[in-house]
């Protein structure tokens, strides 16, 4: 069956779009048929990270609106065939996407695709409503600072009362923790919440902490997510994060700087 | 038992009564000079402006009455909508209150606050055939404040009169339980939580609370770490300013005593 995985947060600038294309490059690296939909229709970001944006014909809105088939707007990624990627309008406003359309649209995907990964635009909105409303999984991306969490805690309850699982009574969204842009020295500093503050407040699983890292932007720049740099730290905290999603057990990495990059990377206490 | 629809023949039916229970915030007067109403009432408000913003309210003047001292109702009225909140009943008037409540536009509540704790059944109860129970919804923020059903498994069930949460109740969520309620799970901050009978928290309670809100006065919460943002019983209010740090992580009790709050250690 496939799975819809929404990435969400509430606050904005989070990590989401980051996530989203690191994730869905980890699916499909691990030989998963994957989706990734861009829901921030009119800033169109997913893109960019992906390295597609010279090759956007059509987009979500096109298709719901009927004037392309899923089919013309799916964009093949060109580092990864079992990946593809569905841009979001630059063009259009936010009132462009619809609970029916988008509904259609992953009835449609879920016959052909694993995984389904919606990019939510920040906010608890129209847009972010319906990136989390057909979800089956959540990834919370959250910055290890006290607003992010409080709009996390926000959006969890958004998602347990207001998505279609809540609403038809069935099993709830499983949700996931991702702690993102965290940064050791900085919590020793105490400028930042550390991994358990955000736990203790949350009570949420942990899915994987990803480091503040340089290797992000680099990524970004160059059109390739940051799982594909498979030297750099933020895209091992990716590919982790991957696997456990996919039920391996990997013990948590990058959440003190104790260790050495060598002890980082063997993962020994 | 809370369907009551009618059956019409030949008609498939358009409407159906239900009757529910609302949180209904109760003004209790316990003196006359409207001035000093206003003034005294003001202050309340600020203490939780977002709670009382164009929030409903029943005002009970059974007190005034069993006293012998007189409100003038229309003034009472205006004074209340003046501050931003919109009567929607009063109790315990005398004939003309009443009558002067009803050309307002305000129905007539035969119920009465019952002391002791015999509080909770009675606003059906004795409401009998002449008045139903509240009306008007609630304010309201995101989510319904209907007790979730996302939580509570049945078979759980402690009392009829007793709603249990199993799930953490988020920041932003609003949960109403006409009897006690018992939360298994966190409260978060930005969470609010109103019973009109007891409540128990045996996770973290971070956001806000309100037992009593129908003016039980005998109602406490209970917690097992006490970081609220609010508590309240029948509705005398601590902020989390007035709270002391320092009752953190221990088990603690909240009661009313002399219209103060008290919190005790477990
Ligand atoms: N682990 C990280 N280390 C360093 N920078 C990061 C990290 N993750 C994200 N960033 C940077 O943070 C910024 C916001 O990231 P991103 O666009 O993924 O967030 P978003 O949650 O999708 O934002 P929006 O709410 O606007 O959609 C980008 O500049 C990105 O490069
Ligand atoms: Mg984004």
């Amino acid at each position: 069956m496939a799975r819809i995985i929404v990435v969400t947060s509430g606050k904005g600038g989070v990590g989401k779009t980051t996530t989203s294309a690191a994730i869905a490059m980890g699916l499909a690296k691990k030989g998963h048929k994957t989706a990734v939909i861009d829901f921030d229709v009119g800033l169109r970001n997913l893109d960019l990270i992906m390295g597609c944006e010279r090759r956007v014909v059509y987009d979500f809105v096109n298709v719901i609106n009927g004037e392309a088939t899923l089919n013309q707007a799916l964009i093949r990624d060109k580092n990864c065939n079992m990946l593809y990627i569905l841009p979001a309008s630059q063009t259009r406003d936010k009132d462009a996407l619809s609970q029916e359309g988008v509904g259609k649209i992953l009835d449609e995907l879920k016959k052909d695709f694993k995984y389904i990964v919606c990019d939510s635009p920040a906010g608890i909105e129209k847009g972010a409503h319906l990136a989390m409303y057909f979800a089956d999984d959540a990834f919370i991306v959250t910055n290890p600072e006290v607003s992010s969490v409080r709009d996390s805690d926000r959006m969890l309850g958004i998602l347990s009362s207001k998505s279609r699982r809540a609403e038809q009574n069935e099993e709830p969204i499983r949700e996931y923790l991702l702690l993102s842009r965290y940064s050791p020295d900085r919590v020793k500093l105490g400028e930042m919440l550390s991994v358990d503050d955000v736990q203790e407040i949350l009570s949420l699983h942990l899915l994987g902490v990803i480091p503040e890292s340089k290797s992000v932007l680099n990524a970004s720049n160059s059109g390739m997510p940051v799982i594909l740099d498979e030297k750099s730290d933020a895209g091992q905290a990716y590919a982790d994060i991957v696997a456990r999603y996919l039920g391996e057990d990997r013990p948590h990495r990058f959440i003190d700087d104790k260790k050495g990059l060598f002890g980082k990377l063997f993962g020994r206490k | 038992m809370s369907t009551d629809s009618q059956q019409i023949a030949h008609h498939s039916p358009v409407l159906e009564f239900k009757s529910s229970t609302f949180s209904v915030p109760v003004l209790v007067l316990v003196g006359n000079d409207v001035i000093t109403i206003e003034q005294q009432l003001q202050e309340k408000i600020q203490q939780a402006p977002e709670f009382f913003k164009n929030s409903p309210l029943v005002f009970d003047l059974q007190e005034l009455n069993k006293h012998d001292l007189d409100i003038n109702v229309t003034e009472l009225t205006h004074i209340i909508r003046k501050l931003g909140l919109l009567p929607i009943g009063i109790r315990g008037g005398g004939a003309q209150q009443n009558q002067q409540a009803l050309d307002l536009g305000i129905p007539v509540h035969s119920g009465h606050i019952a002391r002791d704790g015999v509080y909770a059944a009675n606003q059906s109860g004795t409401g009998a055939a002449s008045t139903a129970t509240s009306s008007a919804a609630p304010k309201q923020q995101t989510p319904e404040p209907e007790p979730e059903p996302v939580s509570a498994p049945e078979p759980q069930a402690v009392a009829a009169t007793t709603t249990m949460i199993t799930q953490p109740v988020r920041s932003g969520q609003r949960i109403y339980a006409a009897g006690d309620l018992v939360i298994l799970a966190q409260v978060s901050a930005g969470a609010e939580i109103l019973a009109e009978g007891n409540i128990h928290v045996y996770g973290s309670l971070r956001g806000r609370a309100l037992a009593g809100v129908q003016g039980n006065t005998e109602a406490r919460i209970f917690c097992s770490d006490l970081q609220a943002e609010l508590i309240s019983i029948a509705g005398n209010y601590k902020v989390s300013e007035d709270l002391n740090s320092a009752v953190h992580i221990r088990p603690v009790q909240i009661y009313l005593q002399n219209h103060t709050l008290v919190i005790k250690d477990i």
